[in-house]
């Protein structure tokens, strides 16, 4: 499969899917749906645990993956953001992690199968999703209090080791490991990948995207978008970029800095625009389409889709942009 | 398969030129052939700094911080950190350390090189820094394996790595040696492992030249042939070395090895070595080299000629002989009359002075003007090297001495002149400072230093002394129109009468700034107790040397007004921080702490009955015998000199002034043995005692009961660890077992107030200085001495004791001595209560000050536990409702239990 991508990325900018969290919002699904028959028992609160419907509703996330996958999308992310022990532990669900990711992933590639057998030459692909859980390793959550640190670097590892396995068990042919806002979390993740590669003899496509959280330029845990790059370049990874946080436009000085140093692919889902004063994001898809041309005319990027707010019509309006367009050189291919 | 693939496409990657090592902190560090020689920072680095090995041990992480912060400040590409001591925990004391690090942005921006011989250190740290680290080091010192293992998991954590010269067999020592390490290692990574070259920095090993041994001549010139040979030979890697070791052979003769350093770097470089570490401090430029020492050291270096190490050798001597020459060279006598005077100050000389100061005197119009003039410029020379770091508190305080002569001789003068000539106004010093040390405080070390140091920057000082009540100050401040007062103060009560005479300050209308200063002082407690209670500005100075800088700012007539400002601003936002800080501490009720006390199993527990119980006194013991017993480290830190004794005596920045420091110590010491100029007094009494409650120790003499009040540690900490109270060591009574406490008091002040004023009166503040401070040593040598008699002999429970005096500083021995007012018992009010027990006035003369301060000030009192599981603890802040319990038990007021324990009362 790596090597079916890499090909794929040789030809065209590859489109990611949109917003999984957006989509499902509209399902507003309540408490009991959540819940579902199996969990109707479960002594915690689970309405807003989105990784719990792929086991609860698997219906209605195969049915976001087919409408980014209509849309034009060549990659769908898994329904895994919150799919580690660490984030689980807020539902009490440390124990589901490996069966959420396993669900998860075999949702998407059934999808992913349908399409690419209806287009073979537009095959569809699943990128696991690895989310930066909800601690971070490098940082202390206490002011007062600046070398307390509310993870370790094995309890992160361990955490996504089990994650890595079930996503790639449930057929992932990609591990995208995103929203990256602490460097030393997303090393964890890359640590555990390694292992399990290691370990099955097997490779696997590794996606990193980080998030350049404000206007400083820097990620939360404060490096720059090089130092960045720089602090994961220590394997062989598939694409290097920038999601969340910011929007389309604001992310070019840092797309830039990326495609001009480093030898792999560059990839961005940008939210769609900042967040109004109600915390929604109305950047419309020709709004964000028109700023992704900018990407384009710079060939800063080989894959782009959405990140927050982003719509089925947004992936619609960015792959009618990039489509038929040169991608970015890849260095060194 | 895939790996196959993805092997291939890298080997063509490989071939594409110009990889280059690429590292990151929050920002990133290329070295490309464009970037200039990578510097790293070692004073980080517990094996190389002493210092920094101290703030380790003592868990002065915030003091830690500095050093690396300094580093960075100071040019510092990358910053290299080691634990390996064998006293610390290096795995702990690293990832504490980094993780301290990582914090603070203006640090942690440039990348870490994590330095240790123990892999679970290396990796410990490779697990808490987000950036591309360098790990420093692997060899294949214990075998292929282990090298690629190790190599592996650096790989993986994302690290570059220092690949060390060395293999199975050893070192390697010799041009070959070095090429076929490199070789190996560089194949063995690239190839089996897939490390990426560009991530490998050789670390080819330094070796010392011109040792006089004939295989050590070739050292220096077969690395830089071998960086090149690496260089050239194995792409993409870098080269790397501790460039110090090279000039090992002429320690002490700084000149020189400053001038090994630059050559050898200047051939290195060139051949290719582009990172190490160098101490700037020891890096001359390589064109100011005089050209003789250049040929000289080329020579060596490059190995150029047979006899190339006498020839250094000799030249080495001349070198040192011009930096040493000021001891028999008296040709600077035959220069200018303001270089002789400059120099008589920088050097502390104070032979010459009268004469040189009487030509002036005659070369001018009017007296006044020598001191304005001649004078003052010289001083000035000693506040900027001073200012700079070249010249170190002792050296200051001998150039005091010797302007203090320089003005007495001109004082009849001045005065004649001023009978002649009325009008002439009399006040043109810089400014006018009052100082004193508080009420019920007889410590005035510190506060004798700053007045010293502020003296020699030209400011008239207004020296109230010890123990000076608030009125007084008040009115010597009006009476003489002082520009600032400035307050000292080492015991906690201390801390009240500054604020009260803050309140007073503020309540009469003063205008004035306040310098607070003295070891119980601290920017916290300026900022939030004292800095409120006065309008104008309050300023926490803890150093001579920043004393003259704050005094210069606020005086200072154009900017003062500002600098007062921002002072205010500073002390507000450091309180704001300070408060919302400590409001995160959680405590427990002190009926929580007391069900989690220190818990000695008193069934199994060893009692030993003392030899002698009841009191005994000792007058007029031989203070030579005490001698051994002294620990130099707090003496040498008195005077502002930082590192441990001995080791400070060779220390690379303060080695020469240290030994200087200690040739006069010795000098002095030896004046006082035998004109026996301080006498030593001791009282202690040894008593059968049971704890009465969980806080309470009752102990009997003569049949009279007494009562020690301990406090207990509130502060919540992590599970497992008890809350201790002083009380924990002894025996309750319910247990049935017969327990002793013991205690004490010491002093061998005796006679020093009269010497330090009689040098006082002659104008040499510097010994008057050296006498306290030493007479201060000798009375914790002999808190020392007496505790070990008390072990050994008159408790006798330790009679088997063979401790070093190492050891004993160290508190390596069985049974602790804590001391009213310190960190486990800071309540000074029990000192009453040994008074009365021992009858310490009446036996042996130390008196109790109203603040509770002991008088003579060298002294020292406390308690004596015998338990083997006795231990020294802080306790740290504690509760309204402890303070309530210990008043009430005490038999005393709320409201004067705060008043005592003030400083150790949590404001949450």
């Amino acid at each position: 499969m790596k090597k079916n991508i890499q090909e794929e990325l040789q030809k065209r900018i590859l489109v990611l899917d949109g917003a999984m969290g957006t989509m499902l919002q509209r399902h507003k699904f309540t408490e009991e749906d959540f819940r579902g028959e199996r969990f109707k028992d479960w002594e915690h609160p689970l309405q807003g645990n989105n990784d719990l419907l792929s086991i609860t509703q698997p219906e209605a996330i195969a049915d976001v993956h087919r409408q980014y996958f209509k849309a034009g999308a060549d990659i769908v992310e898994t329904n895994t953001f919150s799919g580690t022990t660490i984030a689980m532990a807020d539902y009490f669900m440390e124990d589901l992690v490996y069966e959420l990711n396993y669900e998860s992933a075999r949702i998407a590639k059934e999808v992913a199968d349908e399409f690419t057998a209806k287009e073979p030459n537009k095959p569809r692909f699943v990128a696991g999703s690895i989310g930066p859980t909800n601690k971070t390793a490098s940082m202390s959550p206490d002011v007062n209090d600046p070398g307390y640190r509310a993870v370790s670097f094995d309890e992160l590892r361990i955490a996504y080791k089990q994650q890595v396995e079930a996503l790639i068990d449930g057929g992932s042919d990609i591990l995208l490991v995103e929203t990256v806002f602490d460097t030393l979390n997303a090393k964890a993740a890359l640590f555990a990948i390694e292992e399990v590669k290691d370990e099955r003899n097997i490779d696997i496509p590794i996606m990193v995207s980080g998030t350049i959280t404000d206007a400083s330029g820097r990620t939360l845990s404060g490096q720059t978008a090089e130092a960045f790059l720089i602090s994961i370049s220590h394997i062989s990874i598939l694409s290097v970029g920038f999601n969340c946080a910011l929007g389309a436009n604001q992310l070019v000085p840092h797309l830039e800095v990326l495609s001009a140093k480093t030898d792999f692919a560059v990839s961005a889902h940008p939210n769609a625009g900042l967040p109004n004063a109600f915390g929604e994001y109305d950047e419309t898809p020709e709004q964000m389409a028109s700023q992704i041309k900018e990407y384009v005319e710079k060939n800063l990027v080989n894959i782009v889709g959405g990140c927050c707010g982003t719509t089925p019509e947004h992936i619609t309006a960015i792959a009618n942009i990039v489509k038929d367009v040169e991608p970015r050189t890849i260095a060194g291919s | 398969m895939m790996s196959d693939n993805l092997k291939k496409q890298s080997t063509t990657k490989n071939k594409q030129p110009k990889r280059y090592l690429k590292l990151s902190g929050l920002e990133p560090l290329v070295l490309s052939e464009n970037t200039n020689f990578v510097n790293v920072g070692e004073r980080t680095n517990v094996a190389g700094s002493k210092k920094f090995l101290r703030l380790i041990k003592e868990e002065k992480f915030e003091e830690a911080l500095d050093v690396a912060r300094e580093q960075v400040e100071g040019g510092a590409q990358i910053i290299d950190i080691n634990m390996d001591d064998g006293l610390i925990d290096g795995k702990e004391a690293m990832v504490k350390f980094l993780n301290l690090v990582i914090a603070e942005p203006d640090i942690s921006r440039v990348p870490i090189m994590i330095d240790s011989s123990k892999w679970d250190i290396i990796e410990a740290g490779l697990q808490v820094v987000q950036g591309k680290c360098v790990v420093n080091s692997i060899s294949l010192k214990e075998g292929e394996e282990q090298f690629k293992h190790h190599a592996k998991l650096i790989k993986r954590y994302g690290a570059a790595v220092i690949v060390m010269a060395f293999d199975e067999v050893g070192q390697a020592d010799n041009y070959d040696r070095r090429l076929e390490i490199s070789k190996r290692t560089y194949d063995i990574l690239v190839n089996e492992v897939n490390f990426a070259p560009e991530d490998i920095i050789f670390d080819l090993n330094i070796f010392p030249v011109a040792t006089g041994m004939e295989e050590h001549k070739l050292n220096a010139i077969d690395f830089i042939e071998a960086t090149r040979w690496v260089r050239e030979n194995l792409p993409h890697c870098s080269v790397s070395g501790g460039v110090s070791n090279v000039s090992f052979s002429f320690r002490g003769n700084n000149p020189v090895r400053e001038a090994m350093h630059s050559v050898f770097l200047y051939h290195a470089i060139d051949a290719g070595m582009n990172m190490g570490i160098v101490n700037p401090s020891l890096l001359g430029v390589y064109d100011d080299i005089p050209k003789d020492l250049l040929e000289r050291v080329e020579d060596v270096v490059l190995n150029r000629r047979d006899d190339a190490t006498e020839r250094l050798l000799d030249f080495a001597e001349t070198v040192v002989g011009t930096a040493k020459e000021s001891k028999v060279d008296l040709s600077w006598r035959e220069e200018s009359l303001q270089n002789r005077i400059t120099r008589a100050l920088v050097k502390g000389i104070d032979q010459y002075v009268i004469e040189d100061v009487e030509e002036a005197r005659q070369a001018t119009d009017k007296p006044i003007e020598v001191i304005e003039g001649n004078l003052m410029t010289g001083m000035n020379v000693v506040g900027d090297l001073f200012g700079s770091g070249k010249m170190f508190l002792p050296q200051v305080v001998k150039s005091a001495r010797v302007m203090k002569k320089a003005v007495a001789y001109l004082l009849p003068y001045i005065e004649e002149e001023k009978l002649k000539n009325p009008q002439a106004d009399d006040d043109k010093g810089a400014g006018k400072i009052l100082m004193a040390t508080v009420k019920g405080d007889v410590h005035d070390i510190g506060k004798n230093i700053v007045s010293v140091v502020l003296a020699c920057n030209n400011y008239d000082i207004v020296d109230l002394g010890v123990m000076v009540p608030p009125e007084k100050i008040i009115n010597a401040a009006i009476e003489h129109n002082v520009d600032i007062i400035g307050l000292s103060g080492l015991i906690t009560p201390s801390l009240d009468e500054m604020v009260f005479l803050a309140k007073e300050m503020e309540r009469q209308n003063f205008k004035v700034p306040l310098l607070i200063g003295g070891a119980t002082t601290s920017k916290a407690h300026t900022a939030v107790k004292i800095d409120t209670q006065y309008s104008n500005a309050v300023v926490h100075v803890n150093d001579a040397s920043r004393a003259v800088t704050v005094v210069g700012d606020l005086l200072q007539k154009d900017t003062s007004v500002d600098y007062k400002k921002n002072i205010k601003l500073d002390y507000e936002s450091f309180r704001d921080k300070f408060l919302s800080r400590t409001k995160k501490k959680e405590y427990k009720t002190i009926e929580e702490a007391r069900a989690n006390k220190f818990k000695i199993d008193w069934a199994t527990s060893e009692i030993i009955k003392p030899n002698q119980l009841g009191i005994q006194v000792f007058e007029d013991v031989d203070l030579k015998k005490l001698e051994p017993y002294v620990d130099w480290s707090p003496f040498f830190r008195g005077w502002e000199l930082h590192g441990k004794f001995p080791d400070i005596l060779t220390d690379d920045v303060v080695g020469k002034q240290a030994v200087e420091l200690f040739d006069d110590a010795q000098k002095m010491l030896k004046k006082i043995f035998d004109e026996k100029r301080l006498t030593a007094k001791a009282i202690f009494g040894l008593f059968p005692a049971n704890a009465i409650s969980d806080d309470d120790i009752e102990l009997k003499s003569e049949d009279e009961k007494y009562i020690f009040r301990t406090l207990r540690q509130q502060l919540k900490r992590r599970e497992g660890v008890s809350d201790f109270a002083l009380a924990d060591f002894i025996a309750p009574k319910t247990s049935g077992k017969q327990d002793y406490i013991g205690c004490f008091c010491v002093s061998t002040g005796f006679g020093a107030d009269e010497m330090a004023d009689a040098y006082k009166a002659d104008l040499d503040d510097y010994n008057s200085i050296l006498v306290k401070a030493l007479a201060d040593r000798l009375a914790e040598a002999y808190a020392e001495y007496l505790h070990k008699e008390v072990r050994m002999n008159h408790w006798g429970y330790s009679n088997d004791e063979n401790l070093s005096n190492e050891e004993l500083i160290n508190e390596s021995y069985k049974g602790i001595r804590p001391a009213p007012g310190y960190p486990a018992c800071p309540d000074h009010l029990e000192k009453l209560t040994i008074w009365e027990l021992l009858g310490v006035e009446e036996k042996i003369g130390v008196k109790l000050t109203e603040s509770l301060a002991m008088w003579p000030a060298s002294s020292v009192s406390g308690y004596y536990f015998a338990n083997p599981e006795a231990r020294y603890f802080g306790l740290g802040k504690i509760k309204e409702d402890q303070v309530a319990d210990f008043a009430n038990r005490k038999g005393i007021s709320l409201e004067e239990a705060t008043k005592w324990l003030a400083t150790n009362i949590s404001d949450d």
